[in-house]
């Protein structure tokens, strides 16, 4: 627990400190709240309604038609014997997949972008960098406090979405289907690993910039791309089987957890104080 | 068989042969200091001076380029978690978290240094009284005036019982009451056996408060030890000073042989003479300019005047050695 070993007690409380000053901040969890409501509500339940309520209409039946360009394996998976069911499970399972990737990541690379920076910026990084807490018990006490809140929306976003899916899709294929396999293995296995690389990449940064300004700037360059890959990744997941999902989350996680070993270096104590040749 | 002397204890701080630059802009060059234990040492210095470098060398928080860094006998680059276990630190800005309650503040301080979870609010309601903060532990610290969150600040110093506390300009931003009460929280503290080394530019806190001073100009020393033993060493003669009637700025007299200073205030202009020998020549000089003399009374320099004469010699030997150079 002490010496040059990990104390993870020190660790939790950095995390726990961290998470309850964005609980107290209402400017950080309004939008985030927002964001989540619009991915995982408003969207969907617009859109799934609207397919619902519409009846067997053109509109639909070319939608309905457009599923053929699915990977056979998606095709098969396809529930409901109207249009607008076979429609409506279509894109309650496939279309909003990669929207659980990009809630999470954006919500938790703006919170890991700031957290090293704004230390510094607010005076109380000359606080942690007096205090025993070791340089890599603060980062990675920063990592989980910056990937829970993000994390935390999403999943309370997914339970919503869920109960959305079920009670507007299911009566037309048949009964409450979602979270399918796939899906659970989505969030509960692909989806922390993505939030993995992201934060490394991005609490490197924040332990390296002279502003929040600048951290902000520089993370939105990073994780653009790696929402894109993400995007893509997730959806491969989705349409694929449980194998295929497996092994991208093993990849995203062995990419995360060495990215964030690698990453361990970002906080010195000299840049914690904010003086010029720590920056 | 006789008594045995007991060998004086290793200093709380021992810096040797600092050197610190950012940039290529030197922040201590050569500094040496010497922070004895169980004892308050001030440091003092313009701003600039390289007093907060200094002390966050202490901890460890930064590193030396080179010199030798001994906080309570251990280095802080090697056992650095140990090192900043032992110290308490009040930075000059309070470093506190504006979001979280004092409490909050107090609680993650407590947790960070590893005290235990059944004595933790114990320490707290103690550390808390003691700096009189008690009834607003339970308020956002965004909302703390100035002196509450400097008060805040020393009870977090102090949650985790360190050997060694490090403040640096713990009174600035500070009214004048406040940082009276700042003080003398201060000066209690070495009563409990706590070494204090504290950072000031006032030089009136220093002064009654200091055991040793180490007085920094442009990120070195020069000089450090006692107070008294140091104004004895700079003025080994008893010192004089004269009172001249009226306001008139003497400005030639400063020329003459052991004037240290002369000092011009709304009761009058005073003389300081560095020792007694000079007095008959100066009132002399005074008499003959048409001035006349109030009194004559014996002087004891402060802190202050000692500062500013040190300072000044610095000067007087930097510009010395240059036009050495030069010639």
């Amino acid at each position: 627990m002490s010496g040059s070993g990990m104390n993870w007690s020190r660790t939790f409380t950095v995390a726990r400190t961290d998470v309850k000053q964005l609980v107290l901040a209402k400017d950080f969890w309004m939008p985030m709240g927002i964001l989540g409501s619009i991915f995982f509500v408003i969207v969907p339940l617009v859109l799934l309604f609207s397919i619902t309520s519409l009846g067997d209409v053109e509109a639909v039946q070319n939608i309905a038609n457009t599923l053929e360009v699915l990977p056979q394996k998606a095709q098969d998976q396809i529930k409901g014997d109207t249009p607008q069911g076979r429609t409506s499970y279509a894109l309650a399972v496939f279309l909003f997949a990669p929207m659980a990737v990009v809630v999470p990541l954006t919500i938790s690379t703006a919170v890991g972008a700031a957290t090293l920076v704004g230390e510094r910026e607010r005076g109380t990084g000359e606080f942690l960098a007096h205090s025993p807490a070791g340089t890599k018990e603060i980062y990675l006490g920063k990592l989980m406090a910056s990937l829970l809140p993000g994390y935390f929306t999403t999943m309370v976003g997914f339970t919503a979405y869920s109960l959305i899916v079920n009670v507007i899709v299911g009566p037309e294929v048949g009964g409450w289907f979602f979270p399918t396999t796939q899906w659970w293995l989505l969030m509960l296995w692909v989806l922390p690993g993505f939030l993995l690389i992201g934060l490394s990449l991005v609490l490197r940064l924040s332990g390296r910039v002279k502003s929040t300004a600048a951290a902000q700037q520089a993370s939105g360059l990073i994780t653009l791309p790696l929402i894109a890959i993400s995007y893509a990744q997730a959806s491969g997941a989705i349409y694929g089987t449980p194998t295929t999902t497996i092994v991208i989350g093993a990849i995203a996680w062995t990419i995360g957890i060495t990215s964030t070993w690698k990453g361990m270096g970002a906080v010195k104590r000299q840049r914690l104080l904010g003086v010029a040749d720590g920056v | 068989m006789g008594r045995v002397s007991s060998p004086p204890a290793p200093p709380a701080v021992s810096l040797r042969g600092i050197h610190k630059s950012f940039n290529d802009v030197p922040a201590l060059v050569d500094l040496d200091v010497v922070a004895p234990d169980g004892r308050i040492t001030v440091l003092l210095g313009p701003n600039g001076a390289g007093k907060t470098t200094a002390i966050r060398v202490v901890t460890g928080a930064m590193e030396p380029d080179a010199g030798t860094v001994r906080t309570l006998g251990l280095d802080p680059d090697a056992d650095g978690e140990e090192v900043r276990h032992a110290c308490g630190v009040v930075s000059a800005k309070p470093a506190l978290y504006d979001r979280l309650t004092g409490l909050d503040n107090l609680r993650y301080a407590a947790e960070l240094h590893g005290v235990d979870k059944r004595i933790i609010d114990e320490r707290i309601r103690a550390a808390a009284g003691r700096f009189g903060i008690e009834h607003a532990l339970h308020s956002q610290v965004g909302g703390y005036s100035t002196g509450m969150k400097t008060r805040l600040a020393l009870a977090r110093s102090v949650l985790h019982d360190p050997r060694l506390l490090l403040f640096d300009e713990p009174t600035s931003g500070l009214d004048p009451e406040s940082a009276q009460a700042v003080l003398q929280l201060i000066r209690d503290m070495t009563t409990d056996g706590h070494t204090v080394v504290m950072c000031t530019h006032h030089l009136v806190e220093a002064e009654g408060l200091a055991d040793h001073v180490v007085v920094l100009d442009a990120g070195t020393d020069l000089v450090s030890g006692r107070p008294d033993d140091l104004i004895k060493g700079f003025w080994p003669d008893d010192s004089v000073e004269i009172a001249v009637e009226g306001n008139p700025t003497l400005d030639d007299l400063t020329v003459l042989p052991g004037v240290i200073r002369i000092e011009r205030s709304k009761r009058g202009t005073r003389v300081i003479l560095e020792r007694p020998d000079v007095t008959p020549d100066v009132v002399e000089a005074l008499v003959r300019a048409g001035h006349r003399i109030r009194m004559v009374n014996p002087h004891d320099p402060t802190l202050e005047e000692l500062y500013f004469a040190v300072r000044r010699s610095a000067r007087d030997l930097g510009e010395t050695a240059t036009q050495e150079v030069m010639s």
